[in-house]
């Protein structure tokens, strides 16, 4: 090869250096600032200079903080928990909606309006439905002489309050996304199922789920990484409370920095949730990848048939 | 087998009516073919006997009982789809076998009936595969195959071989005209292609824009149209329509038009009684032109293009100005542009009314 054609094999990788650094500085600045943090015994009142590095003290100790681990405890339980009622939701819904009945589309924007809210409007939203006098939810049981539900000084009842304000929030999103994947589905295979005498419950079980199954996957880690990191609408309906029965990871990182001041101990929580996360993102695009590869298989294998 | 009737049976999608009134019977064991160009009413009148639609009026009749509120599945039918609607995410065993494991039959039972079936079909060794593994002609096979595992009473073929190539599409034809002969089944079977239709029904039914032509072999619809339409829809090269007038000279009627004048056989013309003087249109089959003038009456014609099929060739011509057809034994080579003649088999002739389109 002459010193020419290597040159102009070069001259692409010239022009995207810059564009490439500049995203990977942009990028990868805060991440690798966040990280060397984590190394740190850094309060907000010093230069990141003058603080004392600590090597792996952070992290070391985080196992043995009962307030994390809890804390930790209550994220993956709640992730655990509005996941999966927002997957069973929201399916069931777009199950049910997937029909060509008059109204069902004004109905259908009506569901997904909710995910359109600031999350922290959602909050102050539920925080006074919640209220334990003027709330909607007790003066209706007052009203029918019941007695009221602690809803947010209760730990189990602030729990299960954050948890319907997250699954009234986001059970759209597997909504809208469900009803797509049912909406695409090949409709003369499901004629074929009809004619094959299958009820409606067996082309759902034996047909529609299992054909909008790689959708589904990727609505659940999608909603399983943004559940670890949610903030805002328990920060406004409870601030983690009481006692510690709500404070999911975000709320206790927030709080690690700003009132106890401890911004290397904050940055060594982030990076495990990072790395948390990190783990569920690459079962996402290695399941894409499969996917994809097995498909591009069958394609080429049928095409040479 | 049940005999199936379909009485005033219609349907229409708000104000748009796709398939007025529509009377029609198959007989026991009877491979019925539904034929027309497309948006003619046949697909919707099958789907309607599927129950995949519902029909707007009329009723459907199984053995004289009535069927339009059984759901599908109830009414003992299986179908092979267009595009062969399998289930993408089941192997091929699993999709043959769909039908027999919702009704719960017996494991081994199924294995047996699958398997004897993949074996007819020659798709045995493909039962562990994906749809998306197997080539469109398989997957055809396999579409078949699943509805032949369900031993219905009645097969519904929904244009079948529509998406295949040329020569696949020849052989799957074969094959279906031998499965006809092979298995005691009402059949009823769809498609836009009058070879398929000919090659395969006991009786064709011929429909147009919602409304049946005509029904019969495919010898009487050939022999016999009722009208215009059917005329030109069966047979292939398509038949030669012109304008004539009919003239009697010495007790023998002429069809007299731009470039031909020919005389019309004793009983065709006799039912024409009343259509002499007027103008009508004659149809002449491109076989019933013989290059020997000896036979029938002489016509001249002008070559245009010759289309070679082998054996036989179909020459394009001109009649005056309207166009003609004629088959052709390729062995007796023709040069364009030339002047040719023929001898018209004037027995096979057929008028139709010019304005009824009804054959006279």
């Amino acid at each position: 090869m002459t010193t020419a054609s290597k040159l102009n094999r070069l001259t692409p990788y010239m022009f995207l250096a810059p564009a490439v650094l500049l995203l990977a500085v942009a990028l990868l600045y805060p991440i690798g600032y966040m990280v060397y943090a984590s190394f740190l015994d850094w309060r907000p009142s010093q230069y990141i200079s003058e603080a004392e590095f600590v090597g792996f003290r952070n992290y070391v100790n985080l196992w043995n903080d009962e307030a994390f681990l809890e804390s930790f405890g209550v994220t993956l339980k709640f992730a655990a928990v509005v996941v999966t009622l927002e997957m069973l939701l929201g399916v069931g819904l777009a199950l049910l909606l997937d029909r060509n009945l008059r109204g069902l589309a004004a109905l259908r924007t009506i569901f997904i309006l909710p995910m359109m809210i600031a999350p922290i409007v959602v909050g102050l939203m539920w925080r006074y439905m919640y209220h334990p006098t003027v709330g909607i939810f007790n003066r209706t049981l007052k009203s029918w002489g019941l007695e009221p539900i602690p809803w947010l000084s209760d730990g189990t009842w602030s729990f299960i309050a954050v948890v319907i304000a997250d699954v009234w929030q986001w059970t759209p999103f597997i909504f809208i996304l469900s009803l797509a994947a049912l909406q695409s589905l090949p409709q003369s295979a499901l004629e074929a199922a009809e004619l094959d005498g299958a009820t409606g419950w067996q082309k759902i079980w034996h047909i529609k789920l299992p054909l909008m199954m790689p959708v589904l996957i990727v609505a659940l880690l999608l909603r399983l990484i943004d559940a670890f990191k949610v903030l805002e609408v328990v920060l406004v309906m409870t601030n983690g409370g009481p006692g510690l029965s709500t404070e999911i990871l975000s709320l206790r990182i927030f709080r690690t920095a700003q009132e106890f001041q401890e911004l290397g101990v904050a940055a060594a929580m982030s990076n495990y949730l990072l790395i948390l996360l990190m783990l569920l993102t690459t079962i996402m695009f290695v399941y894409n990848k499969a996917v994809e590869n097995r498909a591009a298989r069958l394609r080429a294998a049928a095409e040479e048939a | 087998m049940p005999t199936i009737r379909f009485e005033q049976v219609e349907k229409s999608y708000g104000a748009v009516r796709v398939l007025p009134p529509l009377d029609l019977a198959l007989d026991d064991g009877e491979f019925t073919v539904l034929v027309g160009p497309s948006g003619c009413g046949k697909s919707t009148t099958l789907r309607i006997l599927a129950g995949l639609e519902e029909l707007s009026g009329g009723e459907i009749f199984f053995d004289e009982k009535p069927i339009s509120d059984l759901a599908s599945k109830e009414r003992d039918l299986a179908m092979v789809f267009q595009d062969y609607a399998l289930y993408p995410h089941m192997n091929i065993a699993k999709n043959m076998s769909f039908a027999l494991r919702l009704n719960k039959t017996p494991k081994a039972e199924i294995e047996t009936k699958v398997r004897r079936v993949a074996d007819m079909l020659n798709i045995g060794h493909l039962l562990e595969r994906k749809p998306a593994e197997l080539s469109g002609g398989q997957r055809q096979r396999v579409a078949m195959g699943r509805a032949l595992v369900r031993d219905a009473s009645t097969f519904l073929f929904d244009e079948p071989l529509s998406n295949l190539d040329a020569k696949l599409r020849g052989k799957m034809r074969t094959e279906l005209a031998e499965m006809r002969d092979t298995l005691d089944k009402n059949m009823v079977y769809v498609t836009h292609d009058q070879i398929e239709a000919m090659t395969l029904g006991d009786r064709i039914v011929v429909m147009s824009e919602g409304v049946i032509q005509q029904q019969g072999t495919p010898e009487e619809l050939f022999k016999a149209p009722a009208n215009k339409f059917v005329a030109g829809f069966i047979g292939s090269p398509t038949m030669n329509f012109l304008n004539a007038e009919l003239t009697s000279k010495k007790d023998v009627l002429f069809a007299k038009g731009d470039g031909f004048e020919l005389p019309l056989p004793k009983p065709l013309a006799k039912s024409l009684n009343g259509y002499a003087e007027k103008t009508v249109t004659l149809g002449i089959r491109p076989s019933s032109f013989s290059s020997d003038t000896k036979i029938g009456t002489p016509i001249d014609l002008r070559l245009v293009v010759s289309e070679y099929l082998g054996a036989q060739s179909t020459l394009v011509t001109r009649c005056g100005d309207a166009e003609v057809l004629v088959e052709h034994d390729s062995s007796s080579p023709v040069r364009t542009g030339s002047q040719l003649t023929f001898g018209v088999r004037t027995d096979e002739l057929m008028v139709f009314d010019k304005n009824t389109e009804l054959r006279l």
